[in-house]
Protein backbone atom coordinates (compact mmCIF):
# COMPACT_ATOMS: atom_id res chain seq x y z
CA UNK A 1 0.00 0.00 0.00
CA UNK A 2 0.86 3.73 -0.58
CA UNK A 3 1.77 5.63 2.03
CA UNK A 4 0.40 9.07 1.22
CA UNK A 5 2.42 12.30 2.64
CA UNK A 6 0.83 15.56 3.62
CA UNK A 7 2.81 17.95 4.71
CA UNK A 8 0.92 20.16 7.38
CA UNK A 9 1.99 23.16 9.04
CA UNK A 10 1.97 24.58 12.89
CA UNK A 11 1.85 28.18 13.82
CA UNK A 12 3.18 28.91 17.78
CA UNK A 13 3.04 32.67 18.89
CA UNK A 14 4.20 32.34 22.09
CA UNK A 15 7.65 32.90 22.38
CA UNK A 16 10.25 30.18 22.20
CA UNK A 17 13.39 30.83 24.46
CA UNK A 18 16.46 29.78 23.29
CA UNK A 19 19.59 28.08 24.60
CA UNK A 20 21.42 31.75 23.34
CA UNK A 21 19.06 33.91 25.37
CA UNK A 22 17.54 34.86 22.03
CA UNK A 23 13.99 34.22 21.80
CA UNK A 24 11.49 33.36 18.73
CA UNK A 25 7.61 34.39 18.53
CA UNK A 26 5.07 33.78 15.88
CA UNK A 27 6.91 31.23 14.07
CA UNK A 28 5.71 27.90 12.44
CA UNK A 29 7.06 24.08 12.27
CA UNK A 30 6.00 22.29 9.30
CA UNK A 31 5.31 18.46 9.95
CA UNK A 32 3.86 15.69 8.64
CA UNK A 33 2.18 12.41 10.27
CA UNK A 34 1.83 8.86 9.14
CA UNK A 35 -0.35 6.10 10.29
CA UNK A 36 -3.30 6.87 13.20
CA UNK A 37 -2.62 7.41 17.31
CA UNK A 38 -4.22 5.31 19.08
CA UNK A 39 -7.19 5.76 21.98
CA UNK A 40 -4.82 5.91 25.20
CA UNK A 41 -2.15 7.80 23.19
CA UNK A 42 0.48 5.37 23.40
CA UNK A 43 1.70 4.66 19.80
CA UNK A 44 3.40 7.94 18.65
CA UNK A 45 6.98 7.75 17.40
CA UNK A 46 8.97 11.05 16.73
CA UNK A 47 11.59 11.20 13.80
CA UNK A 48 13.98 13.79 14.25
CA UNK A 49 15.92 14.79 11.08
CA UNK A 50 19.58 15.16 10.23
CA UNK A 51 21.70 18.43 8.58
CA UNK A 52 19.99 18.64 5.08
CA UNK A 53 16.69 16.39 5.42
CA UNK A 54 13.13 17.64 6.80
CA UNK A 55 9.70 16.40 7.75
CA UNK A 56 9.27 14.76 4.82
CA UNK A 57 10.42 11.18 5.89
CA UNK A 58 8.59 9.11 4.14
CA UNK A 59 5.95 8.50 1.46
CA UNK A 60 4.70 10.20 -1.37
CA UNK A 61 2.79 13.45 -2.24
CA UNK A 62 -0.44 12.85 -4.32
CA UNK A 63 0.54 12.12 -7.84
CA UNK A 64 4.16 11.65 -7.13
CA UNK A 65 5.48 8.69 -8.59
CA UNK A 66 7.78 7.42 -6.22
CA UNK A 67 9.08 8.54 -2.32
CA UNK A 68 11.22 11.02 -1.72
CA UNK A 69 11.05 10.53 2.15
CA UNK A 70 14.61 10.41 3.35
CA UNK A 71 13.83 7.71 5.12
CA UNK A 72 11.17 5.94 3.08
CA UNK A 73 12.86 2.41 3.33
CA UNK A 74 12.50 2.43 7.29
CA UNK A 75 9.07 4.09 7.63
CA UNK A 76 5.51 2.71 6.09
CA UNK A 77 2.89 0.46 6.31
CA UNK A 78 4.57 -2.74 7.09
CA UNK A 79 8.36 -1.37 7.30
CA UNK A 80 10.52 -1.49 10.40
CA UNK A 81 8.59 1.00 12.13
CA UNK A 82 5.20 -0.02 10.74
CA UNK A 83 2.64 2.85 10.23
CA UNK A 84 -0.18 0.68 10.59
CA UNK A 85 0.85 0.03 14.05
CA UNK A 86 2.35 3.50 14.95
CA UNK A 87 1.82 7.19 14.96
CA UNK A 88 5.10 8.72 13.25
CA UNK A 89 5.84 12.12 13.75
CA UNK A 90 8.05 13.74 11.04
CA UNK A 91 9.08 17.29 12.00
CA UNK A 92 10.66 20.23 10.48
CA UNK A 93 13.23 21.92 12.64
CA UNK A 94 13.34 25.87 13.39
CA UNK A 95 16.03 27.47 11.28
CA UNK A 96 15.34 25.25 8.24
CA UNK A 97 14.80 25.96 4.72
CA UNK A 98 11.87 23.29 4.03
CA UNK A 99 8.99 25.19 5.79
CA UNK A 100 9.70 25.37 9.06
CA UNK A 101 10.32 29.38 10.41
CA UNK A 102 14.15 29.93 9.05
CA UNK A 103 16.45 32.51 7.94
CA UNK A 104 14.90 32.90 4.48
CA UNK A 105 11.35 34.14 6.01
CA UNK A 106 10.47 37.38 7.59
CA UNK A 107 11.15 38.39 11.26
CA UNK A 108 7.71 40.00 12.34
CA UNK A 109 9.22 42.49 14.97
CA UNK A 110 11.38 43.80 12.09
CA UNK A 111 9.61 43.18 8.96
CA UNK A 112 12.69 42.51 6.91
CA UNK A 113 13.71 39.09 5.93
CA UNK A 114 15.97 37.31 9.03
CA UNK A 115 18.97 36.17 7.43
CA UNK A 116 22.17 36.07 9.08
CA UNK A 117 19.93 38.10 12.12
CA UNK A 118 18.46 34.40 12.56
CA UNK A 119 19.16 33.18 16.10
CA UNK A 120 21.36 30.77 16.90
CA UNK A 121 19.58 27.53 17.68
CA UNK A 122 20.56 24.85 19.23
CA UNK A 123 19.76 20.42 19.57
CA UNK A 124 18.12 21.32 22.93
CA UNK A 125 15.81 24.17 21.26
CA UNK A 126 14.72 22.26 18.70
CA UNK A 127 13.75 19.34 21.17
CA UNK A 128 11.92 22.41 23.07
CA UNK A 129 10.16 23.21 19.84
CA UNK A 130 9.35 19.53 19.17
CA UNK A 131 7.82 19.22 22.51
CA UNK A 132 5.83 22.11 22.06
CA UNK A 133 4.04 20.36 18.96
CA UNK A 134 3.57 17.00 20.20
CA UNK A 135 1.46 19.33 23.49
CA UNK A 136 -0.28 20.09 20.34
CA UNK A 137 -0.80 17.04 18.59
CA UNK A 138 -1.95 15.84 22.69
CA UNK A 139 0.79 13.49 22.56
CA UNK A 140 2.13 13.00 26.21
CA UNK A 141 4.27 10.69 25.84
CA UNK A 142 6.48 9.00 23.10
CA UNK A 143 6.94 5.53 22.38
CA UNK A 144 9.70 6.54 20.57
CA UNK A 145 11.77 8.98 19.58
CA UNK A 146 14.67 8.13 16.88
CA UNK A 147 16.72 9.71 14.18
CA UNK A 148 20.29 9.09 12.67
CA UNK A 149 22.92 11.35 12.64
CA UNK A 150 22.22 15.10 14.05
CA UNK A 151 18.56 13.63 14.49
CA UNK A 152 20.20 10.84 16.57
CA UNK A 153 21.58 13.57 19.13
CA UNK A 154 18.55 15.54 18.74
CA UNK A 155 16.83 11.94 19.94
CA UNK A 156 19.38 11.80 22.68
CA UNK A 157 18.60 15.10 24.24
CA UNK A 158 15.18 13.74 24.23
CA UNK A 159 15.94 11.47 26.57
CA UNK A 160 17.39 14.04 28.81
CA UNK A 161 15.53 17.09 28.54
CA UNK A 162 12.51 15.16 28.58
CA UNK A 163 12.67 11.78 30.80
CA UNK A 164 9.16 10.96 31.26
CA UNK A 165 7.95 11.99 27.87
CA UNK A 166 10.42 9.26 26.31
CA UNK A 167 9.71 5.53 26.84
CA UNK A 168 12.19 4.25 24.18
CA UNK A 169 15.09 6.32 22.41
CA UNK A 170 16.85 4.98 19.03
CA UNK A 171 20.08 6.62 18.13
CA UNK A 172 21.51 5.78 14.74
CA UNK A 173 24.84 6.39 13.33
CA UNK A 174 25.32 9.49 15.85
CA UNK A 175 27.70 10.64 18.51
CA UNK A 176 27.59 12.23 22.23
CA UNK A 177 29.01 15.10 20.19
CA UNK A 178 31.41 15.95 17.57
CA UNK A 179 35.23 15.28 17.45
CA UNK A 180 37.31 18.11 16.58
CA UNK A 181 38.03 16.59 12.86
CA UNK A 182 33.88 16.53 12.83
CA UNK A 183 34.29 20.35 13.73
CA UNK A 184 36.69 21.55 11.46
CA UNK A 185 35.10 20.06 8.18
CA UNK A 186 32.15 21.90 9.40
CA UNK A 187 33.99 25.28 9.69
CA UNK A 188 35.55 24.66 6.22
CA UNK A 189 32.16 23.88 4.87
CA UNK A 190 30.81 27.18 6.73
CA UNK A 191 34.09 29.25 5.51
CA UNK A 192 32.96 28.53 2.38
CA UNK A 193 29.69 29.73 2.56
CA UNK A 194 30.90 33.16 4.24
CA UNK A 195 33.69 34.09 1.68
CA UNK A 196 31.79 33.74 -1.06
CA UNK A 197 31.42 37.11 -2.53
CA UNK A 198 27.41 36.90 -2.92
CA UNK A 199 27.24 35.84 0.89
CA UNK A 200 26.69 40.05 1.67
CA UNK A 201 27.57 39.05 5.51
CA UNK A 202 24.33 36.74 5.57
CA UNK A 203 21.77 39.16 3.66
CA UNK A 204 22.41 38.05 0.47
CA UNK A 205 18.51 37.85 -0.10
CA UNK A 206 18.13 42.02 -0.47
CA UNK A 207 20.99 41.44 -3.06
CA UNK A 208 18.70 39.06 -4.95
CA UNK A 209 21.88 36.56 -5.39
CA UNK A 210 23.00 32.90 -3.11
CA UNK A 211 25.89 32.26 -1.67
CA UNK A 212 26.39 29.45 -4.90
CA UNK A 213 29.90 28.87 -4.67
CA UNK A 214 30.04 28.60 -1.09
CA UNK A 215 27.29 26.06 -0.82
CA UNK A 216 28.47 23.85 -4.24
CA UNK A 217 31.77 23.75 -1.45
CA UNK A 218 30.43 23.26 1.73
CA UNK A 219 28.16 20.52 0.56
CA UNK A 220 31.30 18.86 -1.60
CA UNK A 221 33.12 18.55 1.81
CA UNK A 222 30.19 17.03 3.46
CA UNK A 223 29.70 14.55 0.55
CA UNK A 224 32.95 13.17 0.99
CA UNK A 225 32.82 13.12 4.59
CA UNK A 226 29.66 10.77 3.97
CA UNK A 227 30.96 7.87 2.36
CA UNK A 228 33.89 5.43 3.25
CA UNK A 229 37.13 5.14 0.82
CA UNK A 230 35.81 2.00 -0.50
CA UNK A 231 32.71 2.66 -1.75
CA UNK A 232 34.29 6.05 -3.44
CA UNK A 233 36.97 4.03 -5.22
CA UNK A 234 34.38 1.47 -6.24
CA UNK A 235 32.01 3.38 -7.89
CA UNK A 236 34.53 5.91 -8.93
CA UNK A 237 37.85 4.80 -8.30
CA UNK A 238 40.50 6.78 -10.59
CA UNK A 239 38.07 6.69 -13.69
CA UNK A 240 38.67 9.44 -16.23
CA UNK A 241 35.43 11.56 -17.48
CA UNK A 242 36.66 11.28 -21.07
CA UNK A 243 37.87 7.92 -21.35
CA UNK A 244 41.69 6.68 -20.89
CA UNK A 245 43.81 10.25 -21.64
CA UNK A 246 44.56 12.64 -19.11
CA UNK A 247 44.67 16.34 -20.74
CA UNK A 248 46.99 17.86 -18.31
CA UNK A 249 44.54 20.86 -16.83
CA UNK A 250 43.95 21.99 -13.69
CA UNK A 251 40.93 23.69 -13.66
CA UNK A 252 38.44 21.45 -15.96
CA UNK A 253 36.81 18.27 -14.68
CA UNK A 254 38.50 15.13 -15.36
CA UNK A 255 38.46 12.62 -12.96
CA UNK A 256 34.83 11.16 -12.50
CA UNK A 257 34.82 11.65 -8.70
CA UNK A 258 35.03 15.53 -9.44
CA UNK A 259 32.13 14.96 -12.22
CA UNK A 260 30.08 13.43 -9.31
CA UNK A 261 30.81 16.10 -6.61
CA UNK A 262 30.32 18.98 -8.73
CA UNK A 263 26.90 17.99 -10.27
CA UNK A 264 26.09 17.16 -5.95
CA UNK A 265 27.14 20.60 -5.32
CA UNK A 266 25.21 22.23 -7.82
CA UNK A 267 22.31 20.40 -6.96
CA UNK A 268 22.12 20.98 -3.18
CA UNK A 269 23.16 24.98 -4.15
CA UNK A 270 19.87 25.40 -5.94
CA UNK A 271 17.98 24.28 -2.85
CA UNK A 272 19.59 24.68 0.23
CA UNK A 273 19.74 28.05 2.10
CA UNK A 274 23.08 28.97 3.54
CA UNK A 275 22.72 30.41 6.94
CA UNK A 276 20.48 27.45 7.19
CA UNK A 277 23.38 25.50 6.62
CA UNK A 278 25.73 27.81 8.91
CA UNK A 279 22.67 27.26 11.72
CA UNK A 280 22.75 23.31 11.72
CA UNK A 281 26.34 23.07 11.17
CA UNK A 282 26.29 25.14 14.22
CA UNK A 283 24.00 23.39 16.05
CA UNK A 284 26.21 19.82 15.52
CA UNK A 285 29.37 21.53 17.02
CA UNK A 286 27.53 22.50 20.15
CA UNK A 287 25.93 19.67 21.21
CA UNK A 288 27.55 18.12 23.77
CA UNK A 289 25.49 17.09 26.80
CA UNK A 290 28.01 15.87 29.01
CA UNK A 291 29.56 19.55 28.78
CA UNK A 292 27.60 20.47 31.94
CA UNK A 293 28.95 17.08 34.00
CA UNK A 294 32.83 17.78 33.67
CA UNK A 295 32.56 16.41 30.43
CA UNK A 296 31.75 12.96 32.03
CA UNK A 297 28.63 11.40 29.82
CA UNK A 298 27.60 8.83 32.52
CA UNK A 299 27.02 11.70 34.82
CA UNK A 300 24.79 13.61 31.79
CA UNK A 301 22.91 10.74 30.82
CA UNK A 302 22.02 9.67 34.22
CA UNK A 303 18.43 11.52 33.52
CA UNK A 304 17.80 9.22 30.86
CA UNK A 305 14.95 6.37 31.58
CA UNK A 306 14.25 5.14 28.01
CA UNK A 307 14.92 2.19 26.91
CA UNK A 308 17.64 2.79 23.86
CA UNK A 309 18.86 1.19 20.76
CA UNK A 310 22.06 1.83 19.30
CA UNK A 311 23.24 1.34 16.04
CA UNK A 312 26.67 1.76 14.64
CA UNK A 313 28.07 1.23 10.90
CA UNK A 314 31.49 0.05 10.96
CA UNK A 315 32.70 1.71 8.02
CA UNK A 316 30.77 5.34 9.08
CA UNK A 317 34.50 7.33 10.08
CA UNK A 318 32.35 10.92 10.56
CA UNK A 319 30.11 9.14 13.29
CA UNK A 320 32.46 5.82 13.93
CA UNK A 321 31.11 3.04 16.38
CA UNK A 322 33.61 4.30 18.59
CA UNK A 323 31.66 7.07 19.48
CA UNK A 324 28.30 5.51 19.81
CA UNK A 325 30.16 2.95 21.96
CA UNK A 326 30.70 5.89 24.22
CA UNK A 327 27.20 6.21 24.38
CA UNK A 328 26.64 2.67 25.27
CA UNK A 329 28.84 2.68 27.76
CA UNK A 330 27.37 5.72 29.40
CA UNK A 331 23.60 3.66 29.53
CA UNK A 332 25.52 0.59 31.24
CA UNK A 333 26.87 3.26 33.85
CA UNK A 334 23.68 3.98 34.61
CA UNK A 335 22.03 0.54 34.05
CA UNK A 336 19.77 1.27 31.69
CA UNK A 337 18.05 -1.05 29.40
CA UNK A 338 20.16 -0.83 26.02
CA UNK A 339 20.34 -2.94 22.62
CA UNK A 340 23.58 -1.95 20.53
CA UNK A 341 24.41 -3.10 17.11
CA UNK A 342 27.55 -2.38 14.74
CA UNK A 343 26.55 -3.20 10.95
CA UNK A 344 29.24 -3.87 9.05
CA UNK A 345 27.93 -2.45 6.32
CA UNK A 346 30.61 -0.74 3.70
CA UNK A 347 28.65 2.46 2.73
CA UNK A 348 30.50 4.92 5.46
CA UNK A 349 28.03 7.58 7.15
CA UNK A 350 25.13 6.88 4.68
CA UNK A 351 24.53 3.48 5.72
CA UNK A 352 21.72 4.78 8.03
CA UNK A 353 19.44 6.03 4.84
CA UNK A 354 20.06 2.74 2.87
CA UNK A 355 18.74 -0.48 2.83
CA UNK A 356 20.95 -2.85 4.66
CA UNK A 357 18.67 -5.90 5.56
CA UNK A 358 20.51 -6.41 9.18
CA UNK A 359 19.98 -2.92 9.98
CA UNK A 360 16.68 -2.65 8.39
CA UNK A 361 15.76 -6.52 10.14
CA UNK A 362 17.25 -5.18 13.65
CA UNK A 363 15.12 -2.20 13.75
CA UNK A 364 11.97 -3.85 12.51
CA UNK A 365 12.73 -6.49 16.12
CA UNK A 366 13.46 -3.39 17.95
CA UNK A 367 10.04 -1.58 16.96
CA UNK A 368 8.10 -4.58 17.68
CA UNK A 369 9.04 -5.03 21.28
CA UNK A 370 6.93 -1.28 21.64
CA UNK A 371 4.57 -2.70 19.05
CA UNK A 372 3.17 -5.00 21.73
CA UNK A 373 3.68 -2.69 24.42
CA UNK A 374 1.63 -0.69 22.68
CA UNK A 375 -1.03 -3.38 22.13
CA UNK A 376 -0.03 -3.63 18.30
CA UNK B 1 24.78 -26.15 24.75
CA UNK B 2 21.06 -25.00 24.40
CA UNK B 3 19.00 -27.85 25.38
CA UNK B 4 16.87 -27.27 28.03
CA UNK B 5 18.10 -29.10 31.06
CA UNK B 6 21.72 -27.82 30.51
CA UNK B 7 20.43 -24.10 30.70
CA UNK B 8 18.47 -25.04 33.39
CA UNK B 9 21.39 -26.49 35.22
CA UNK B 10 23.39 -23.18 34.67
CA UNK B 11 20.34 -21.49 35.42
CA UNK B 12 20.16 -22.34 38.80
CA UNK B 13 23.83 -21.04 39.85
CA UNK B 14 22.41 -18.04 38.81
CA UNK B 15 20.99 -16.12 42.39
CA UNK B 16 17.59 -14.89 42.00
CA UNK B 17 17.27 -10.95 40.94
CA UNK B 18 20.75 -10.74 39.85
CA UNK B 19 21.93 -8.61 37.33
CA UNK B 20 23.67 -10.81 34.49
CA UNK B 21 26.23 -10.05 32.22
CA UNK B 22 26.43 -13.11 29.53
CA UNK B 23 29.27 -13.21 27.13
CA UNK B 24 28.60 -14.39 23.74
CA UNK B 25 24.93 -14.83 24.33
CA UNK B 26 24.27 -16.77 21.00
CA UNK B 27 20.09 -16.20 20.44
CA UNK B 28 20.09 -14.70 23.95
CA UNK B 29 17.85 -18.11 25.38
CA UNK B 30 19.82 -18.36 28.73
CA UNK B 31 19.24 -14.95 29.54
CA UNK B 32 16.22 -14.81 28.32
CA UNK B 33 15.41 -17.82 30.82
CA UNK B 34 16.81 -15.79 33.38
CA UNK B 35 14.78 -12.91 33.25
CA UNK B 36 11.52 -14.93 32.60
CA UNK B 37 12.25 -17.25 35.81
CA UNK B 38 14.71 -15.85 37.73
CA UNK B 39 13.71 -11.84 37.86
CA UNK B 40 17.33 -11.00 36.21
CA UNK B 41 18.49 -8.43 34.59
CA UNK B 42 21.07 -7.47 32.07
CA UNK B 43 22.76 -7.61 29.00
CA UNK B 44 24.30 -10.57 26.39
CA UNK B 45 27.29 -9.70 24.39
CA UNK B 46 27.49 -10.97 20.96
CA UNK B 47 29.38 -10.60 17.78
CA UNK B 48 27.33 -12.31 15.23
CA UNK B 49 24.76 -10.17 13.68
CA UNK B 50 22.47 -13.24 13.41
CA UNK B 51 22.62 -13.64 16.90
CA UNK B 52 22.17 -10.32 18.12
CA UNK B 53 18.92 -10.12 15.95
CA UNK B 54 18.15 -13.08 17.46
CA UNK B 55 17.96 -11.68 21.16
CA UNK B 56 16.40 -8.62 20.09
CA UNK B 57 13.56 -10.39 19.00
CA UNK B 58 13.05 -12.36 22.29
CA UNK B 59 13.49 -9.44 24.14
CA UNK B 60 17.07 -9.33 25.53
CA UNK B 61 18.85 -6.47 25.33
CA UNK B 62 21.91 -7.54 23.17
CA UNK B 63 25.36 -5.47 23.04
CA UNK B 64 27.26 -6.36 19.47
CA UNK B 65 31.00 -6.51 20.67
CA UNK B 66 33.82 -8.89 19.90
CA UNK B 67 35.39 -9.85 22.99
CA UNK B 68 38.61 -10.17 22.01
CA UNK B 69 38.64 -6.92 22.00
CA UNK B 70 38.53 -6.82 26.21
CA UNK B 71 35.93 -5.84 28.21
CA UNK B 72 36.70 -1.90 29.17
CA UNK B 73 33.39 -0.86 28.47
CA UNK B 74 32.41 -2.50 31.79
CA UNK B 75 33.23 -1.06 35.23
CA UNK B 76 34.22 -3.62 38.16
CA UNK B 77 31.86 -5.54 40.08
CA UNK B 78 29.28 -4.12 37.74
CA UNK B 79 27.52 -7.33 37.19
CA UNK B 80 26.58 -9.58 39.91
CA UNK B 81 27.20 -12.66 37.36
CA UNK B 82 29.33 -12.61 34.65
CA UNK B 83 28.57 -15.95 32.25
CA UNK B 84 30.50 -17.70 29.83
CA UNK B 85 29.33 -20.28 28.59
CA UNK B 86 30.55 -21.90 25.57
CA UNK B 87 32.41 -18.80 24.63
CA UNK B 88 35.81 -19.20 26.11
CA UNK B 89 36.89 -21.47 23.60
CA UNK B 90 36.82 -19.24 21.05
CA UNK B 91 38.71 -16.90 22.19
CA UNK B 92 42.05 -15.88 21.60
CA UNK B 93 42.57 -13.83 24.79
CA UNK B 94 40.79 -16.73 26.89
CA UNK B 95 42.87 -16.04 30.01
CA UNK B 96 42.21 -12.00 30.07
CA UNK B 97 38.87 -13.03 29.80
CA UNK B 98 38.76 -14.80 32.17
CA UNK B 99 40.18 -12.09 34.88
CA UNK B 100 38.42 -9.41 33.16
CA UNK B 101 35.05 -11.90 34.23
CA UNK B 102 36.65 -11.85 37.76
CA UNK B 103 37.00 -8.33 37.81
CA UNK B 104 33.38 -6.89 36.17
CA UNK B 105 31.55 -9.73 38.10
CA UNK B 106 30.91 -10.52 41.53
CA UNK B 107 30.21 -14.41 40.15
CA UNK B 108 32.23 -15.95 37.13
CA UNK B 109 30.31 -18.56 35.78
CA UNK B 110 31.97 -20.28 33.02
CA UNK B 111 31.14 -23.86 30.85
CA UNK B 112 33.28 -25.21 27.81
CA UNK B 113 33.44 -28.50 26.36
CA UNK B 114 35.81 -30.92 28.31
CA UNK B 115 37.86 -32.60 26.06
CA UNK B 116 39.10 -34.90 28.81
CA UNK B 117 36.05 -36.98 28.16
CA UNK B 118 36.25 -40.36 27.90
CA UNK B 119 34.64 -40.50 24.20
CA UNK B 120 37.72 -38.23 22.97
CA UNK B 121 40.18 -39.97 25.00
CA UNK B 122 39.16 -43.10 23.19
CA UNK B 123 39.37 -41.14 19.94
CA UNK B 124 42.91 -39.59 20.70
CA UNK B 125 44.05 -43.24 21.52
CA UNK B 126 43.27 -44.76 18.63
CA UNK B 127 44.90 -41.79 16.47
CA UNK B 128 42.39 -39.02 15.83
CA UNK B 129 41.17 -36.33 16.90
CA UNK B 130 37.40 -36.57 18.12
CA UNK B 131 33.77 -35.39 16.44
CA UNK B 132 31.08 -35.67 18.43
CA UNK B 133 28.09 -34.34 19.48
CA UNK B 134 29.35 -31.68 22.29
CA UNK B 135 32.68 -31.09 19.45
CA UNK B 136 31.21 -31.64 16.07
CA UNK B 137 33.90 -29.61 13.89
CA UNK B 138 36.86 -31.96 12.44
CA UNK B 139 40.71 -30.75 13.20
CA UNK B 140 41.05 -28.45 10.77
CA UNK B 141 37.73 -26.00 10.66
CA UNK B 142 37.00 -25.97 14.20
CA UNK B 143 36.17 -22.68 16.24
CA UNK B 144 37.21 -23.96 19.21
CA UNK B 145 40.46 -22.63 19.42
CA UNK B 146 41.50 -23.61 22.98
CA UNK B 147 40.77 -26.76 24.05
CA UNK B 148 40.84 -27.82 27.58
CA UNK B 149 40.14 -30.25 29.92
CA UNK B 150 38.33 -29.86 33.43
CA UNK B 151 41.09 -30.20 35.10
CA UNK B 152 43.19 -27.83 33.11
CA UNK B 153 40.67 -24.73 34.08
CA UNK B 154 41.36 -25.84 38.00
CA UNK B 155 45.12 -25.29 37.02
CA UNK B 156 44.09 -21.80 35.02
CA UNK B 157 41.51 -20.77 38.17
CA UNK B 158 44.32 -20.96 40.43
CA UNK B 159 47.23 -19.48 38.48
CA UNK B 160 44.87 -16.69 38.33
CA UNK B 161 43.37 -16.20 42.09
CA UNK B 162 40.08 -17.52 41.23
CA UNK B 163 38.12 -19.17 44.37
CA UNK B 164 36.12 -21.71 42.51
CA UNK B 165 33.07 -22.09 44.57
CA UNK B 166 31.48 -24.86 42.52
CA UNK B 167 32.57 -27.18 39.77
CA UNK B 168 30.72 -30.00 38.27
CA UNK B 169 30.76 -31.60 34.91
CA UNK B 170 27.53 -31.86 32.41
CA UNK B 171 26.10 -34.46 30.74
CA UNK B 172 22.75 -35.16 28.83
CA UNK B 173 21.55 -32.18 30.49
CA UNK B 174 22.69 -34.02 34.20
CA UNK B 175 25.06 -33.13 36.85
CA UNK B 176 27.97 -35.40 36.99
CA UNK B 177 30.08 -34.53 40.23
CA UNK B 178 31.83 -37.62 40.48
CA UNK B 179 35.00 -38.10 38.16
CA UNK B 180 33.76 -35.39 36.17
CA UNK B 181 36.90 -34.97 34.28
CA UNK B 182 36.58 -38.48 32.79
CA UNK B 183 32.45 -38.69 32.69
CA UNK B 184 31.13 -35.38 31.38
CA UNK B 185 30.96 -33.86 27.93
CA UNK B 186 30.63 -30.01 29.29
CA UNK B 187 32.87 -28.24 32.22
CA UNK B 188 31.04 -26.15 34.12
CA UNK B 189 32.75 -23.59 36.91
CA UNK B 190 31.33 -21.13 39.24
CA UNK B 191 34.01 -18.76 40.89
CA UNK B 192 35.16 -15.48 42.33
CA UNK B 193 37.90 -13.59 42.82
CA UNK B 194 40.45 -15.14 45.57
Amino acid sequence: MTLIAESKAMHFVEPLPLRSGAAVHGYDLAYETYGTLNADRSNAVLVCHALNASHHVAGVYPGQDHSEGWWDSMIGPGKPVDTDRFFVIGVNNLGSCFGSTGPMHVNPDTGRVWGADFPVVTVEDWVDAQARLLDRLQVRQLAAVMGGSLGGMQALSWTLQYPDRVRHAAVIASAPNLTAENIAFNEVARRAIVTDPDFHGGHFYEHGVVPRRGLRIARMIGHITYLSDDVMNERFGRQLRDGLDIHYTTQDIEFQIESYLRHQGDKFSEYFDANTYLLITRALDYFDPARRHDGQLSKALAAATANFLLVSFTTDWRFSPRRSREIVKALLDNRRSCTYAEIDAPHGHDAFLLEDPRYLALVRAWFDRIGKEVGR
Amino acid sequence: MSDRATMESIARLVPHGARVLDLGCGDGALLDLLQRERGCTGYGIEIADANVLAGTKRGVDVIQLNLDEGLSIFGDDSFDVVLQIDTLQHLRNAETMLRETARVGKLGIVAFPNFAHWPNRLSVLRGRMPVTKRLPFQWYDTPNIRVGTFKDFEVLATRNDLAILDAFGLQEGREVRRLPNLRAGTAVFKFERG
